[in-house]
């Protein structure tokens, strides 16, 4: 059980709540609260599109404790639309042959839980292909 | 600042040592140095050590071992920077005795892994990437370097079957390595047909995990008579760190921790990448292996592979790399991996490699890299008296 670790990220596993340095204007995805780009301050949030690319990806077939349920898994590199690249689970998947420079969109899934069954049950951003529009 | 002189070295086999607990393991390391060098005591004791908080719910490394060692009383404490906690530990005793507070340390790297299950083990190294938004999405240290694999592989056109050589090499010197963890030659067809762990590093990409302790002594050169052979210095040790996350990197393909640290190194010894007789590199992956001698300036960008299949990596090559089996054979116990790495040079240096022994090994570099490339530590080690 370790609650305030995860709801202190709600913001950022639930609504991809970034940074913008107000001196240079790069993005941030996680808060870093330093911009690495300028070294100045940079707390101002700004919340991602959740649109972005695989850079990378890659199935998990021996996952760590706590895991083991959902194996196999994919996981990938995201570039984001605005610059910054996170790491997600990819979700969704159908036929569709997985490659890199895939255009993927944000979603919000579970994530893991808990095996107790009064333990927490974990929510936060995975990545699937972006759905075509009719 | 003082030069230093490794004068003594210890390792215990990697193995799955069901038989004897972490205090032993290092405790048999040191008490190998101390005879090695002939002296029965030391100032100073670091410990290497990563996991053992969580694996053996044992923390205080530092007193715990020296205690143990019959070093009681001694300062001592333990150096944790995830998989290159040991070089980290031989940078501390390096540094200590060096700046002349200390006259003389060990730095042994430790790790016991294998009293723990395989999900616990794996859950254990992903504490070294980062936490809240690489571990919490169920990614491991294997999946990290897959994902970095897998856009090496797409960026530079190498197909899986160009890094064979990497992990062909790694058994084949370990083979006559009684320390080493796996005894197995492999072919390019094993190489092909290994088990997936994550796509698409196979279980011959990956380096094996084991239990283990490696431990050196470290005094002032000026200690010594002039006449003291072999002579054994440290010449160059640098260590830089990048971002935990690998998604923080400008560019998740190159090491910058290792094109710094090595940097470094190469100014301190006074020496060029043509100038160092053997490497002993962190090939934990076989991508790793590659980035590495990149970063290091021994290959251009995206062209690692190349030194592989030209046979350059090999014994008898320009630059044989893991001559006693790297990380991939010898074995990976992960906070004992980067004195393992030293211990080895100073054999070849020595001329002690027995049948590993390599006909030039006069300048050895060795490269330890903690997380998937946030922690590098590097070091160049002389033989001086020849």
């Amino acid at each position: 059980m370790e609650i305030p670790r995860h709801w202190r990220i709600r913001q950022q596993r639930y609504a991809l709540v970034g940074e913008v340095c107000p001196h240079c204007n790069a993005k941030l995805f996680p808060p870093r609260d330093i911009c690495p780009q300028c070294g100045e301050d940079a707390r101002t949030p700004y919340q991602f599109s959740g649109k972005g690319e695989i850079y990378s990806y890659t199935t998990i077939y021996e996952p760590p404790a706590g895991f083991e349920e959902y194996t196999p898994y994919t996981v990938a590199l995201v570039k984001l639309e605005e610059g910054p690249v996170v790491t997600a689970q990819l979700t969704d998947l159908g036929e569709q042959p997985l490659e890199i420079g895939m255009p993927v969109e944000m979603v919000t899934r579970k994530i893991r839980s808990d095996s107790d069954e009064r333990g927490m049950i974990i929510y936060g951003y995975k990545f699937r292909p972006v759905l075509s529009r009719q | 600042m003082r030069e230093v002189a490794i004068i003594g070295i210890g390792q215990t086999p990697v193995d799955e040592h069901w038989d004897k607990s972490l205090r032993e393991l290092a405790g048999e390391a040191i008490l190998k140095a101390l005879q090695d060098a002939q002296r029965e005591e030391v100032d100073a004791l670091y410990v290497g050590n990563m996991m053992s908080g969580i694996l053996t719910q044992q923390e205080n490394l530092g007193a715990l071992i020296a205690d143990w060692a019959g070093l009681r009383y001694i300062e001592a404490v333990k150096v944790e920077a995830a998989c290159s906690s040991g070089a980290a530990a031989v940078r501390q005793a390096l540094m200590a005795v060096s700046s002349g507070l200390i006259d003389s340390a060990i730095a042994v790297g430790v790790e016991k892994m294998t009293d723990e299950k395989g999900t616990e083990i794996t859950a254990a190294l992903a504490t070294a990437a980062d936490a809240d938004y690489e571990t919490a999405h169920g990614v491991t240290f294997v999946g990290l370097n897959a994902l970095i694999m897998q856009r090496y592989m797409y960026e530079y056109g190498w197909k899986h079957a160009d890094f064979a050589p990497f992990s062909i090499n790694s058994h084949l010197n370990a083979m006559t390595n009684p320390n080493a963890r796996l005894h197995e030659i492999i072919s390019e067809k094993d190489y092909a047909s290994a088990k997936m762990i994550s796509y698409p590093i196979n279980l011959l990409d990956a380096s094996p995990i084991g239990d283990g302790a490696a431990a050196v002594l470290i005094v002032p050169k000026d200690s010594l008579k002039p006449n003291h052979k072999p002579m054994i210095t440290i010449a160059g040790s640098a260590a830089a760190s990048d971002t935990v996350a690998v998604h923080d990197r400008k560019d998740p393909l190159w090491l910058k921790a290792a094109e710094i640290s090595s940097r470094k190194a190469y100014q301190q010894a006074g020496v060029t990448p043509q100038d160092i007789d053997f490497f002993e590199l962190h090939d934990a992956f076989s991508i790793m292996a590659v980035l590495s001698l990149e970063a290091c300036g021994f290959a251009d960008r995206g062209q690692g592979p190349r030194l592989g299949l030209d046979g350059i990596i090999s014994r008898s090559g320009k630059l044989p790399i893991a001559t006693l089996g790297g990380l991939k054979a010898r074995g990976h116990p992960v906070g004992a991996t980067g004195v393992y790495q030293i211990v080895e040079s100073v054999l070849q240096l020595r001329g002690e490699a027995a049948e590993n022994q390599l006909s030039k090994a006069q300048i050895a570099m060795t490269q330890n890299i903690g997380g998937s490339g946030s922690n590098i530590i590097t070091h160049i080690i002389k033989r001086e008296d020849r």
